[in-house]
């Protein structure tokens, strides 16, 4: 008898219990912004939309694409950050505890080689300034309503652009998880003092997949040989000095737009600049290349471009 | 059973462990009916005006703030440049055949200024309260009006499409109430209000502090542009917004605490589209309306 009112009191229970948002199940990246950075990668010296200041900016057009082929450096690129810029999802799912079923952490897949994240939810503090920084940082989570706000702090220097636009080991990430339905939108803010003049905030979108991709796995990015490397050069690092860079106005002529704007800074951000731009900028005649980007077939892969255009 | 009392004056009640429970479970019962009846009785009440419930404050000047798609949103991409839109190729089709001085002849100059595009622009925006009911978003870009209108709100009988389009809005209340919760799906025009504010906290602590989101579905609207250069959307098009309001509580310096907003956009669009394209655009709020600058619509520029 007891059995029965607590059961139809919880069948009634549909009452508005403050409820937190269930963000578990594997989350299918949505290539619909800033698909050649996402998918094929940023072409070099591609700093578009990006506070850096003068030292990011350097250190970026110091990067040689070369260097991610060595074993030292390959993982480098998987910090936290990398979920704002990666082409695929990610898994998610929380532990709890065994006792209370309270939740204590929100898991987050690395995607394709990151580090899992670990958002810690039991309130637990970050480590002091000096513990040791690490490839997936150190997360804590709150809920701001149905928002699950996260910090990361004490994460290794890395990279927030794949071209070699670089984030510090100062470089702290703010990330909004916000659910409507079946879209998952994270909109992160990196914010370091030693690349960036101001935060770089971007949101990237994932829809739930249940059908999850068996290749995405957790476990993180393990170094290994993929080019052998010339005997005359273990002491090297690839890299371009500065003014020396080779491809660092490439880009900028492709797009007709000016190094100014290639280069990034605040500035760039900001309708203002669109001003600025006005009375120099032309577009170019048709597009040449990563044109078709975003227009999937069945299995994902792009689609050829329209007969009616020039063959790029 | 005879329920006396014995020495130590308890009842056999008191003692019996089924009883117990019998007595626990019709006080969860009672409870959660008195719940129940309450907010059923909240519900029968006509709903307060959108700008009363409003579960978060989202008036005030705010600018876009381009650090993604900046190639197809600060400058007009080359003409075929379709990147990161899943277009139909009936659509790419068209895209080709664009040609902005035909459009600003036809007077047409406003196509990528319509609801499905208008926020991507490199702009400021101004959201006020036109009414109790109704939300109302300027742009300096283009100087086109957005208006959001909760309730019972219909649109004009046999009026034309428009760029702006008729958008229907909701408010979705954090805590399970009145949103879409995990698997929900969308909301088409006319979708229900936000329910009652949400309930207390996890173990039973204060209240949770009232928040939410807006949601806002947009029919009805003018055949434009997506992107400047021509990738069209029909007038079938129906678009879904999600606005969120974040405070940057971590960052640094002179940005911590900035408001930042949030808004999710799905475009359906049968017509050109192989699947919805769904992005989201960041607003960070600004002090005042002084770098307001209005500036006509452009098919050129």
């Amino acid at each position: 008898m007891t059995g029965k009112i607590v059961t139809i009191a919880l069948a009634l229970g549909s009452f508005p219990l403050f409820a937190q948002l269930d963000l578990s199940g594997f989350w299918q990246q949505e290539w619909h912004t800033d698909w050649q950075e996402a998918v094929d990668g940023p072409d070099i010296a591609d700093f578009l939309g990006l506070p850096l200041n003068a030292g990011g900016k350097a250190k970026a057009l110091s990067f040689s694409p070369s260097a991610m082929s060595e074993p030292e450096r390959q993982c480098i690129f998987y910090t936290p950050e990398y979920v704002l810029g990666a082409a695929v999802g990610f898994r998610m799912w929380s532990d709890s505890d065994p006792t209370t079923g309270t939740i204590t952490a929100w898991k987050i897949t690395g995607t394709i080689d990151r580090s899992p994240m670990t958002i810690w939810m039991d309130g637990r503090p970050h480590p002091p300034a000096y513990a040791r920084h690490t490839t997936d940082g150190f997360t804590t989570g709150e809920w701001q309503g149905d928002i699950l706000r996260t910090y990361t702090t004490h994460m290794k220097q890395g990279y927030i652009r794949r071209n070699g636009v670089p984030s510090s080991d100062q470089a702290t990430l703010t990330m909004h998880i916000i659910r409507h339905g079946d879209i998952l939108t994270i909109t992160g803010a990196v914010d370091d003092p030693a690349n960036l003049t101001e935060p770089w905030v971007v949101s990237k979108n994932f829809q739930l997949n249940p059908h999850g991709q068996p290749f995405i796995n957790v476990a993180p990015c393990v170094p290994e040989t993929e080019i052998e490397r010339p005997a005359n050069a273990e002491a090297s690092i690839p890299h371009f000095l500065p003014g020396k860079n080779p491809f660092a106005d490439e880009f900028a002529k492709t797009y007709h737009l000016p190094a100014e704007a290639t280069l990034g800074g605040a500035e760039t951000m900001y309708p203002e600049f669109r001003k600025k731009l006005k009375a120099t900028y032309q577009p170019p005649e048709t597009c040449t290349r990563y044109c078709c980007g975003g227009s999937f077939g069945a299995e994902g892969i792009p689609k050829g471009c329209p007969s009616s255009m020039p063959p790029r | 059973m005879r329920h006396g009392s014995d020495e130590h004056g308890e009842t056999e009640a008191a003692m019996n462990p089924q009883r117990i429970g019998y007595l626990a479970g019709t006080t969860v019962f009672l409870i959660v009916l008195g719940s129940q009846i309450g907010l059923y009785a909240q519900a029968q009440q006509p709903a307060p005006p959108a700008k009363t419930a409003a579960p978060i404050d989202l008036t005030g000047y705010w600018v876009s703030v381009i650090t993604q798609d900046w190639r197809f949103r600060m400058v007009t991409p080359g003409k075929g440049d379709y990147a990161s839109v899943p277009l139909t190729q009936a659509a790419k089709n068209a895209a080709d055949a664009w040609d902005p001085a035909r459009d600003e002849a036809a007077g047409e100059q406003c196509r990528s200024y319509g609801a499905p595009a208008v926020m991507r622009n490199p702009e400021r925006i101004h959201i006020t309260w036109q009414d109790d009911n109704t939300l109302k978003i300027e742009t300096d870009t283009g100087q086109q009006t957005r208006l959001l209108h909760f309730g019972d709100w219909k649109p004009a009988v046999n009026a034309p499409a428009a760029w702006q389009g008729d958008s229907v809005a909701t408010w979705e209340i954090a805590g399970g109430a009145g949103g879409r919760g995990p698997g929900g799906g969308r909301g088409g025009p006319g979708g229900g209000r936000g329910g009652p504010p949400g309930g207390r906290g996890p173990g039973g602590g204060p209240p949770a502090p009232r928040t939410g989101s807006l949601s806002v579905v947009t029919t009805h609207i003018r055949p434009g542009y997506l992107r400047k250069n021509g990738i069209p959307y029909s007038g079938q098009t129906v678009l879904t917004e999600d606005f969120d309001l974040l405070t940057e509580s971590y960052l640094s310096g002179s940005h911590r605490n900035e408001q930042w907003m949030a808004v999710t956009t799905i475009v359906h669009d049968p017509a050109n589209l192989q699947v919805d394209w769904i992005t989201t655009l960041n607003f960070k709020k600004e002090p005042d309306g002084s770098k307001w600058d209005p500036q006509p619509c452009s098919a050129q520029w």
